[in-house]
């Protein structure tokens, strides 16, 4: 069984997704050029997600990927969820007033966001009336908390991060008198999810993270060559500090069995996460839920299984860490991808593949006859074996299925081998998450001469 | 590996040079350093100034001194032919699609062939024949066309079987294959040689040749060349001559009055290997294979080959000085589809051995044609450049087409479609010209079917209507620039993809553009004619009048109101525009061009108003937008619209008035549609347009108006055999010789340019006349259309050539328009021709080799002018242009 290549490009094309910031008078505004997006799922339904927007009442783009597990609900949920209690938390007081105003009087809302979406990337509609009252009563405490302060952006991040993770708790336990919307918000708060997120607004990026998935900043040096700038932490065992701060966050006697198996408790992988009540809520409450929540809540194994050695909860937050990185003329992608890609492939291949896709040089040298004894035959040979070996990069119209392909299909030359890709895209539904995990990347492309105009103004 | 490949490629023979010149060339070899003496100090002054010593330069230098100007200084910034002549690949083709190309080339085949033994320069000519190959019957068609144009020149050429190509050329691979065009007497030629050749002629016929002088800018004063600017000091001079090559854009912008060479450079690529096993014969026939993309000739018992690919690199777009040309970057990734088509054709070339991959930039200009002439704002400022790959080919007859204009005043044939005054200021952008060549280039070895249009460096001008026109259906074709509606496209219905709409059939567009004439004859149709030149002419007294009757040849001093169409003759009495011109007042005048005629038809008149400053001329082109309100029902319209009487009797044929249409007041309306049908044309200052437009289709609703677009236009003129300018009409075409004695007024009571000839001709007769075509024999669906250039046939005789062909759908038949001459059978001798002559003969017009009877009409068919307007005055107009 072998997939042709026109087979492998539709499997690694039905998700891709490309927005290019509209230009004005020929004068890009915008320190964003666009972004190219795409996912490959490994799990059968994919558990990531991935969400981009525009802020409409304030400036910045909002980019994100979220990597869910127990199920995709949790995932779901945040990415549909998240950029409105960020954008809201950046909204200055006269702003909110306008819009609990509109809301009050029946009046048309003022738009928040403007989506950037491929037809795949749903809302759950059942749920929206519901979340729109939660996200309506932040932004009434908002009003009533008004500092008077101008908002920062670090601070805006961590508090939509938490509220949201807050709400989706309290969603749970107050449940719904509809049934299927119980059921949802359970499963919400019953699975789990990762996010980090990106908020470019001229040279400001920020990216707020909670968990394993990571931002990465292609830098182009000045000799043309691509390095790669972190731009997040992971919240796993193998970050030291986030070992640490675990461990002082309960008591001594649980410093053994908080972190087995580079697993938290033994069982949860990122130490940080939206959801995963069970990580959060003591075991009363876990309980009470659980038995007065729908007969399927209590059929799951999973959600009524207390971890062990359970005694001081909350072991999980969804508080972020932010970044702040001043963007530079140099700095010319960014990549935001789950922990798919980087378990697969170093961030500084990463780099050098987008980058060298963007800029569309393949450093093939130039041919030369000189002095040697060539024939037309070897030439045409020659020739044609290059033009196939540049092809595979124009097959693809978007960088991040251009990653998706190296990713999956490299072989141990770090090329694409053609064969390998085949083999790993027919895999078994079954099989298929033994050998890869779910893939999302979003690879958002800079203006550098905007950044540059943008620096020299400062 | 440049050095070498110069002397590889030029045999050069110094020593034949006069001694004046070979003292510098001495200097030359003895050192590259740039401190070297320059032995020989420039005149302070000269007649002529030529820049460039390349190929284009030398043939001028040459002509001019064989026509017996001396006094000629050649400069040459580097070496003489160092630049793209060096380069080029040296294969003299006289397969051309137009006349004057075909005809420059047979002149340089002739010139070359003679030039070893006139000079005594070894120029390498070998006569090797070349084949064109077709790997589709729509190339075969396209090369019967070819073949036929050459067959009544007098040059021997045949259409071949694959099976002939096999036993001319051993290693052509023929499976592919449907036949083929041969044409023995085609040449190769060293092209450096050759220059050097017509430079060492020129030199013995007086012509100093100044070599490392490089030309910075033209001096110019009252609107003439005074002098040239050098390096090395300064020159005064009458005459400049641009032959510059890739550079001459860039010399035309730099003096202070600057001029127009519309022109950009692509890199071109060929590739030399060395020889075979057993070398190739120097005379094995040269190969093109146009959908292969590629050229093959023998060089030095290998073989070169290159091509014109369809992703070619334009370069030095922001202009780049530099002495000569190097050898570019080898790119052989780029030039792997022509390898490929290479092997394709030759596969026993597997093993040959390269030599070298060649990279020599050549300019191409707008519309795939050279640029000659004089400059139209400068005076004595000659161009001869932009060959899009042929100058070796044009490089004899180009030269000597342009040494006659500047010693006679006009070439000895009409080179309108060479002229540098086709372009204007609005060919010149950088921009545009980058992408123009893209086009270009590739398109050397496209299938030319009729009715092609370029796509890009389009809506550049538009018609403020474009919009609304575009949105109903519009298909467009483009003018100087300017957007024009081919037809219009009804809702619902779909036409080809635009390559698999090239045709030499019946077009897919040929119903659409059957009901807009339907329309035109039954109702009304509006068709906007924006593109139009106008120009208005006045003055304080009786100047513009004095000077308009001395230069056009129909009576001007008409009341007001009326609408004269008139020739603007040249000395020979041949048209140099064709055009309406209206009394506005006593002394002001609205003259109405073909739309190409603006840079042309300025110049013209510039050069002959007397100065002063009492007599204006303005181009108000811009001003206007034109509708042509089509039909017997256009009357209605407009007077509903006016609510003015436009009956016959309130206005009459060719009348001008202006009145209100809708709210919009002082709407010039004449009463001409240069169709010959019935109807308005409506002159609306821009900003009434829209309003203008929308009125007239509420109101035309009724009267069942609908748009229409040039293609319905031409359909319309040419049943009713009316000539347009720069297709029927041109610079050698006299009034006389096209059935408009009517349009000339020889005794206006004053003289005017043209008028000797014309009284000649009265008297003696012509020697061609303009004649229509009605196809007899020919299937509308099946057979072939006739397009233009197709040779006229009379009592199994080549009597003339076709210069336009429409289908007419009144007659449901094809009409083709063209020029019967009167050949002596036995001395080949011009006759005059005679009405009876036309009348009394059996006529074939051949299309792409098959023949077709024709009947030949010297009148336009009455009974077509069922909708005729009041007295039978017919109204003759024609510069629609296409």
């Amino acid at each position: 069984f072998y997939l042709t290549p026109p087979q492998v490009n539709s499997i690694l094309k039905a998700n891709e997704y490309s927005f290019k910031v509209p230009e004005f008078d020929g004068k890009n505004v915008s320190s964003v050029l666009g972004f190219d997006s795409n996912q490959l799922p490994a799990n059968a339904p994919i558990e990531d997600r991935r969400s981009a927007a525009t802020c409409l009442q304030t400036r910045g783009m909002l980019l994100g990927v979220f990597d869910g597990h127990a199920g995709c609900a949790c995932a779901q949920a945040v990415s549909e969820r998240l950029f409105y209690y960020i954008a809201v938390s950046l909204l200055p007081h006269e702003t909110l007033l306008e819009i609990e105003n509109a809301v009050e009087s029946g009046r048309a809302l003022l738009p928040i966001l403007q989506w950037h979406k491929h037809p795949n990337d749903y809302f759950s509609k059942e749920a929206s009336k519901l979340y729109f009252s939660s996200l309506r009563t932040y932004w009434q405490e908002l009003i009533d908390l008004n500092s008077g302060e101008t908002t920062d952006v670090k601070e805006a991040l961590i508090n939509a991060f938490k509220r949201l993770d807050n709400d989706i708790s309290l969603e749970a336990q107050v449940g719904d008198p509809n049934s299927f919307l119980n059921y949802l918000v359970l499963r919400v708060a019953f699975s789990g999810a990762t996010a980090c997120v990106a908020h470019v607004d001229g040279v400001d990026l920020h990216v707020a993270n909670t968990g394993d998935s990571r931002a990465m900043l292609g830098v182009q040096e000045e000799d043309g060559s691509w390095s790669a700038v972190n731009l997040s932490y992971d919240h796993n065992a193998q970050n030291e500090r986030e070992v640490k701060r675990v461990k002082t966050e309960h008591p001594k006697s649980e410093e053994k069995s908080l972190v087995k198996q580079d697993r938290l408790l033994g069982l949860l992988m990122p130490f940080r996460a939206f959801g995963d009540v069970k990580f959060k809520w003591s075991i009363e409450l876990q309980k009470r839920v659980i038995e007065s929540g729908p007969d399927q809540l209590n059929a799951n194994e999973y959600t009524k299984f207390i971890p062990p050695n359970y005694h001081t909860p909350p072991y999980l937050t969804a508080e972020p860490e932010v970044i702040h990185h001043k963007l530079r003329p140099q700095d010319k992608f960014l990549v935001l991808a789950t922990d798919g890609l980087w378990e697969t492939m170093h961030r500084q291949d990463v780099a050098r593949i987008v980058g060298e896709y963007l800029t569309g040089v393949h450093h093939q040298q130039p041919i030369a006859v000189g002095g040697y004894k060539v024939t037309l035959g070897q030439m045409h040979g020659l020739l044609a074996e290059r033009r196939a070996r540049i092809s595979s990069v124009f097959e693809d119209q978007n960088a991040a299925t251009h990653l998706i392909r190296h990713a999956v299909g490299n072989n141990e030359f770090g090329t694409v081998d053609h064969e390998r890709l085949s083999k790993m895209l027919s895999l078994p539904e079954e099989l298929a998450r033994m050998y890869r995990d779910d893939i999302t990347i979003i690879v958002v492309q800079f203006n550098s001469h905007v950044i540059g105009a943008c620096q020299n103004e400062e | 590996a440049a050095g070498m490949f110069l002397r590889l490629l030029s045999d050069v023979r110094w020593q034949a040079a006069n001694p004046k010149w070979r003292r510098m060339t001495g200097s030359r070899r003895s050192t590259s350093s740039t401190a070297e003496p320059h032995p020989v100090a420039l005149p302070e002054q000269a007649q002529v100034v030529i820049c460039g010593g390349g190929i284009m330069g030398t043939s001028v230098a040459y002509h001019l001194s064989k026509m017996g100007w001396k006094d000629i200084v050649l400069l040459e910034q580097g070496r003489l032919a160092a630049g793209t002549t060096r380069f080029s690949a040296g294969i003299v083709s006289t397969a051309r699609h137009m006349s004057v190309e075909l005809k420059m080339a047979d002149y340089s085949n002739k010139l070359y062939q003679q030039l070893e033994q006139e000079t005594g320069v070894s120029t390498g000519y070998v006569k090797t024949g070349s084949i064109s190959l077709a790997q589709t019957q729509d190339r075969l068609i396209s090369l019967k066309r070819i073949a036929s144009s050459l067959n009544v020149m007098g040059i021997p050429c045949e259409i071949i079987t694959p099976k002939q190509v096999a036993q001319l050329h051993p290693l052509i691979n023929i499976h592919d294959l449907v036949g083929a065009m041969y044409v023995p007497e085609d040449a190769l030629v060293s092209p450096a040689n050759v220059s050097l050749a017509l430079a060492t002629a020129a030199s013995r016929n007086g012509v100093q040749i100044h070599e490392r002088t490089s030309v910075s800018h033209v001096a110019v004063q009252n609107g003439r060349v005074t002098g040239v600017e050098t390096d090395r000091g300064q020159i005064r001079c009458q005459y400049f001559v641009n032959c510059a090559g890739q550079w001459a854009y860039e010399l035309g912008h730099s003096g202070k009055e600057p001029v127009n060479i519309p022109l950009h450079a692509c890199e071109h690529f060929y590739l030399l290997t060395h020889p075979l096993k057993e070398p190739l014969a120097s005379d094995l026939p040269t190969v093109v294979d146009p959908d292969g993309r590629i050229y093959i000739r023998n060089w030095q018992g290998g073989i070169l080959s290159g091509g014109f690919e369809k992703n070619p690199k334009p370069l030095f777009t922001e202009g780049r000085n530099q002495l000569e040309i190097h050898n570019l970057q080898e790119d052989w990734d780029h030039f792997e589809p022509l390898l490929s088509a290479l092997l394709r054709r030759m596969p026993d070339l597997e093993a040959l051995q390269i030599m070298q991959l060649v990279n020599c930039p050549e300019s191409f200009t707008p519309d795939m044609r050279c640029i000659m002439g004089e400059s139209p704002t400068v005076r004595g400022y000659f161009v001869l450049a932009g060959m899009n790959s042929a100058g070796i080919s044009y490089g004899g007859g180009a030269g000597k087409y342009l040494a006659e204009w500047m010693v006679n005043g006009y070439p000895s044939e009409n080179v309108w479609p060479l002229d540098l005054k086709r372009f204007g200021a609005l060919q010149s952008s950088r921009t545009f010209l980058r992408h123009r060549v893209m086009e270009v280039m590739p398109l050397m070895y496209d299938l030319k079917v009729p009715r092609w249009d370029f796509q890009t460096g389009r809506q550049l001008r538009t018609s403020p209507l474009y919009d609304r026109l575009d949105a109903q259906g519009a298909r467009w074709m483009e003018k100087h620039g300017f957007e024009r509606v081919k037809y219009f496209v009804p809702p619902g219905k779909d036409l080809l993809d635009l390559d698999q709409s090239k045709t030499f059939y019946k077009p897919d567009w040929f119903d659409i553009v059957g009901s807009e004439v339907k329309c035109c004859k039954e109702a009304v149709c509006v068709i906007d004619m924006s593109s139009f030149t106008k120009f208005e002419i006045s003055s304080t007294g009786d100047q513009a009048l004095e000077s308009l009757q001395y230069l056009f040849s129909n009576d001007l001093d008409v009341p007001v109101g009326h609408v004269v169409h008139t020739g603007m003759l040249n000395e020979k009495g041949g048209y140099e525009n064709d055009c309406s011109i209206a009394r506005l007042s006593k002394r002001s005048f609205f003259m109405i061009s073909p739309t190409d005629q603006q840079v042309h038809c300025w110049a013209w008149l510039k050069n002959r108003l007397p100065d002063d400053s009492n007599l204006t001329m303005e181009d108000v082109t811009w001003k206007y937008t034109a509708l042509n309100l089509i039909g017997p029902r256009a009357v209605d319209v407009l007077s509903e619209l006016s609510y003015a009487p436009i009956t016959p009797d309130h206005f009459p044929s060719l009348f001008c008035k202006e009145m209100s249409v809708g709210y919009a007041n002082g709407i010039r309306v004449m009463s001409i549609t240069h169709t010959g049908e019935p109807g308005f044309m409506l002159y609306i200052p821009i900003e009434y347009a829209l309003h203008v437009y929308n009125e007239v289709m509420n109101m035309g609703q009724k009267y069942g108006i609908r748009n229409a677009g040039y293609y319905a236009l031409r359909s319309l003129r040419i049943e009713k055999f009316f000539a347009f300018w720069g297709q029927d009409l041109d610079a050698f075409t006299t009034p006389m010789e096209c059935g408009r004695e009517f349009q000339v007024k020889l005794e206006k009571g004053m003289e005017f340019i043209g008028q000797e000839t014309l009284l000649e001709q009265k008297q003696n007769g012509v020697y061609k006349r303009f004649t229509m075509f009605i196809l007899e024999d020919h299937d509308t669906d099946m057979d072939l259309w006739p397009w233009w250039g197709e040779p006229i046939f009379r009592n199994g005789r080549y009597v003339g050539k076709t210069t336009s062909s429409a289908y007419s759908y009144t007659l449901e038949r094809h009409v083709c328009l063209g020029f019967v001459q009167h050949f002596d059978e036995k001395t080949g001798e011009e006759l005059v021709v005679t009405t009876d002559f036309v009348n009394q003969g059996e006529y074939e017009i051949d299309i792409a080799g098959q023949r077709f009877q024709a009947k030949a009409k010297l009148y336009p068919f009455s009974s077509l002018f069922t909708h005729r307007r009041r007295k039978d005055e017919m109204e003759l107009s024609g510069y629609q242009g296409e």
